[in-house]
């Protein structure tokens, strides 16, 4: 960035962007969330045109741009789907991250380079049914037994489970330690007694996957830890960390995307022999709609900056989020009610961009984590 | 110094095409106001038969060059033939018609003797005081008019758009003068080889792809009556679609829906047949060129963006305007 | 194979709308775009070098500097280099000119296959391909809706309103493309970041083709033709509703209505 203002670079990144939502996304979306499934040829075209590597080397195969490029990309594909949003920015925050920046380099190259070159999708798997916000209650064991570490457990709202080649999954190898017992291993989709079951029924972003994932004696080369033992909190947080800011551009976007889609719409509904445009309530609400996406979208690029600049992240990441998911809620209530009856049907996008938008305020860290974070920044505590 | 008005004639199968005979009409009224002559060239094999009807429709001259060479049209010796004669007979303008020969072969010409060219006029006039040929023509993707002049060089040429001009009754009685030239020809003028001429086959439907459209609404009825729009459409070379009350009932694809959760579309023609205009309608087609409306509810909202509503039984209009069309067809 | 394709970048001329208070073109927040007749035939070129390995696709356009991101655009979709010719000494040429100036740098450089837009969305004259091949001196095959090599011919399929000619042609020549001639590519991410930081647009100005391009023959004054005035249609005026009319009165109706517009 240079000012507030994107390179010339960054904006031709965001055209891509834009056009590939609007070509390719688009047309589809709406049947997307009805079927509740994510198709395989829109993830193949993810894959091929680079999104799913963004900012990660071009020495392990990524496309080599950075962090604020990839927050332009979530930012835009959420505009037009937030399911779509959520699948980049898992994959490659959550379980690409892990690996790029804790693992080794035979590590790196067996399972980065297909991650970010766009020939494998990864997932990552810490939520349990007993382990939410308090990550720190990891109940899924991993026991050494010779070469392999066995790991036994459950995870739970594990984003694109479903379609996943590499799994990112995080088990307590000494119980006695606390979170300094969590452990991280790669786990590939085949090995037996890895078993992810049908997707959760949810309110929103219903076509992205995510699945339950047993672990009954499943065995792991112990060459797939990453670090070192007692390493996989810090790798988990740092990883959560990153994903925020996806998380920050997805709501920016499913935000946009409803602003949009009211502005249209207000221009063309008439009633009391106008266009609704021009009534003052109209102009007036959007406005402070528009105002609070803004305000979103840049604390979105300075905390994507500052990860790009090796700054202390976390916690401008943690208010990003923060700010932007409750600002998604509330700017897309307000474009449901907009459309009026139009907005609450299932024919316009709006009402899937609300439901869309209420996710965002709960996983990678509920907005009451990142309040914990921001006030820990703060020391208040 | 330059002189007459030439006009390139093209035949396809055969047959004098229609923009011929149209560009012949506008230049009998460009060389009356400059008191010169129109000529035509005939360009072909086996075509000396068709230079009577040129000089019937308001050629004084016919200017043909029969040749193997010119059997089927190839840009080299269509260009070699024109630029010949161009370059002998110095005419003051030159019109093609902006088919996707004239578009090909007009440039090549206007390059190789150098002169300027104007593409796809839709309005030809002589000015009163320079006596220029002013060429009028859409650009900005027909947002804007412009005209053209071309002041230095000659002969002034313009590719002119199909439909738009008037061919002249045919007049048995008028006199001309038919001149068989022979164009020295090389092998290697024929510097491309035709494999294979393959005739259209209709391609997959894209309505926002079409020129015309005939749309149907709920006042269509029930799904048979689809085929009387069908044979409509088929009649003005257009594209069936359909609001979204006919799509939700299964009486049409998908494909055709326009409307806000369809496609939009901005054609030439958009014919709305039993539509009622409904917003979530209007705002895929609103952008037409020409929106004739057809509704037995004189309220109906579609009336209010129509520039010619009729209010009226589309299943008695439509049938009679088809066979109007097929009849006005065989007339010309 | 080396090949060149001459592109265009062009305000999106479906997006722009007419005030209808002062009867001009609102051209502000038009984006930019890379003509779409050219932009397929980028695609074709790209399609044809991965088909025969070795092989190079430049991109070349005359134009202002701001038309430096079509041609970024261009290499982030693949190709190898691009040439940006540009000088204010061009400014007002028409399509002789255009052609003259572009031929100009092309007889500079090496080529297979030249490939251009069959018509650009903004000037709509579809008359700079076929004039560049006649300065070049070579074969033109207009109106491609699909090519293919054999050997080391070109295989085009040439399209007419009514009919389509499989054209067998020697290289060098030029095609001038169809939009429906390729579906072009997205650019790809890491595309853009080599468009950017490995690969260049090198600005070339009359300094770089004086010793191709004769003076005389670029600008306005370097034209034969030129824009005597230009001016919009005029707006819609309001509708006309017709009742009470016998069914062959609501007929002829139409049938002149749709005669004054030259539907038929």
């Amino acid at each position: 960035m240079v000012g507030f203002n994107l390179t010339k670079e960054q904006l031709l990144q965001k055209q891509l962007f834009r056009d590939f939502a609007e070509m390719e996304i688009r047309p589809i979306a709406s049947q997307m969330d009805e079927e509740e499934k994510f198709p395989q040829e829109l993830l193949d075209k993810l894959k091929k045109y680079g999104m799913m590597g963004i900012p990660y080397d071009r020495k392990y195969g990524g496309a080599g741009s950075d962090v604020l490029t990839y927050a332009l990309c979530i930012e835009e594909l959420s505009k037009v789907d937030g399911s779509t949003g959520v699948t980049v920015s898992v994959h490659t925050s959550l379980c690409c991250s892990c690996i790029n920046d804790f693992a080794n380099e035979a590590q790196k190259e067996k399972y980065l380079r297909p991650l970010v070159n766009g020939s494998k999708v990864g997932c990552f798997g810490l939520t349990e049914p007993g382990a939410g916000t308090d990550a720190s209650g990891q109940q899924t064991t991993a026991r050494l037994e010779g070469d392999y570490y066995i790991l036994n457990g459950q995870k739970v709202f594990t984003t694109n489970s479903g379609f996943a080649d590499v799994f990112v999954v995080f088990a307590l190898t000494d119980r006695s330690k606390g979170t300094r017992g969590i452990s991280a291993f790669i786990v590939e989709r085949d090995t037996p007694g890895l078993e992810v079951s049908k997707d959760i029924p949810r309110m929103g972003i219903r076509a992205a996957s995510n699945a339950e994932v047993a672990l009954v004696d499943v065995k792991v080369p112990k060459e797939n830890l990453i670090g070192s033992e007692g390493m996989g909190y810090k790798i988990a947080m740092t990883a959560l960390a990153g994903g925020r800011i996806g998380i920050g551009a997805q709501a920016v976007g499913i935000a946009q995307g409803a602003i949009n889609e009211a502005v249209k719409y207000v221009k063309e509904r008439k009633q009391f022999g106008r266009r609704i445009s021009q009534f003052q309530n109209t102009q007036f609400k959007l406005a402070e709609l528009q105002t609070k996406v803004d305000a979103a979208r840049i604390m979105v690029w300075r905390a994507a900056v500052a990860k790009d600049n090796h700054e202390n992240y976390a916690p401008l990441a943690a208010m990003c989020k923060y700010f932007a998911s409750e600002v998604a809620n509330d700017v897309t209530r307000d474009c449901v009610q907009l459309l009026g009856g139009y907005g609450y049907s299932r024919e316009y996008p709006v009402e899937r961009m609300h439901r869309d938008a209420k996710i965002t305020e709960i996983y990678e860290g509920t907005t009451e984590a990142m309040k914990m974070i921001i006030s820990g920044a703060m020391k208040v505590n | 110094m330059s002189r007459d008005i030439y006009v390139i004639v093209e035949l396809r199968d055969g047959i004098l095409s229609k923009v011929g005979l149209e560009l012949v009409g506008k230049a009998r009224e460009l060389a009356d106001n400059l008191g010169q002559d129109v000529v035509a060239i005939l360009l072909g094999l086996g075509i000396k038969g068709k230079a009577r009807i040129l000089i019937e429709h308001g050629a004084d001259k016919v200017i043909v060059v029969d040749d193997p060479m010119l059997s089927e049209y190839v840009t080299e010796p269509f260009t070699k033939a024109v630029c010949t004669i161009l370059t002998e007979k110095q005419p003051e303008i030159v019109l093609f018609g902006a088919t996707s020969i004239g578009r090909d072969l007009a440039p090549r010409v206007s390059a190789r003797i150098h002169t300027g060219l104007t593409a796809d006029c839709t309005k030809l006039e002589i000015d009163d005081d320079s006596k220029l040929l002013l060429m009028t023509r859409p650009a900005f993707g027909g947002n804007i008019m412009a005209t053209i002049i071309c002041q230095d060089f000659r002969p002034q040429m313009a590719t002119v758009r199909p439909g738009v001009m008037v061919a002249l009754e045919k007049d048995t009685s008028r006199k001309g003068e038919i001149e068989e030239l022979d164009i020295k020809f090389n092998e290697s003028d024929m510097n491309v080889k035709i494999r294979e001429v393959i005739k259209s086959t209709k391609k997959a439907v894209d309505i926002t792809e079409a020129k015309y459209i005939v749309s149907g609404g709920r006042g269509v009825g029930e799904p048979g009556k689809f085929n009387m729009l069908k044979d409509l459409a088929g009649e003005l070379g257009a594209e069936v679609a359909a609001s979204r009350v006919c799509v939700d009932s299964g009486w049409i694809d998908k494909e055709c829906q326009v409307g806000q959760t369809g496609k939009t579309v901005r054609p030439d023609l958009y014919m709305a047949c039993g539509i009622s205009g409904a917003i979530q309608h209007v705002a895929g087609m609103e952008g037409s060129e020409l929106i004739i409306a057809i509704n037995k509810n004189e309220a109906a909202p579609i009336f209010s963006i129509a520039d010619l509503g009729i209010v009226g039984d589309i299943n008695k209009i439509i049938p009679k305007l088809t066979e109007a069309l097929k009849k006005s067809k065989t007339l010309s | 194979m080396k090949i060149i394709v001459c592109a265009k970048q062009v305000p999106d001329t479906t997006e722009v709308r007419l005030d209808p208070k002062t009867n001009t073109l609102i051209r502000d927040g038009v984006p930019s775009i890379i003509n779409p007749d050219d932009k397929a035939g980028i695609e074709a070129a790209l399609q044809l070098k991965e088909k025969v390995p070795g092989s190079t696709v430049t991109v070349i356009c005359m134009g202002p500097l701001q038309a430096d991101v079509a041609l970024r655009e261009a290499l982030a979709m693949g190709c190898d280099d691009a040439i940006l010719i540009t000088d204010r000494a061009f400014g007002g040429s028409d399509t002789w000119a255009t052609s003259s100036i572009i031929a100009s740098a092309l007889k500079k450089m090496d080529f297979d296959l030249i490939i251009t837009g069959r018509q650009a969305i903004d000037g709509d004259t579809a008359q700079v391909g076929p004039q560049i091949a006649e300065h070049l001196g070579i074969p033109q095959v207009t109106y491609a809706e699909k090519i293919d090599l054999e050997d080391d011919k070109l295989v085009v399929w040439r399209q007419f309103e009514d009919c389509c000619h499989i054209i067998e042609v020697a290289m060098p020549c030029l095609v001038t493309s169809l939009s429906e001639l390729a579906e072009p590519r997205f650019m790809s991410v890491g595309g853009i970041v080599d468009a950017y930081n490995s690969k260049e647009v090198k600005i070339w100005s009359y300094e770089d083709v004086k010793d191709t391009l004769d003076e005389a023959n670029m600008g306005l004054k370097g034209s034969p033709t030129k824009v005597s005035k230009s001016f919009t249609k005029e707006a819609k005026g309001e509708g006309m509703l017709l009742k009470d009319l016998t069914d062959d009165e609501a007929v002829a109706a139409i049938m002149t209505k749709l005669q004054e517009k030259h539907i038929i």
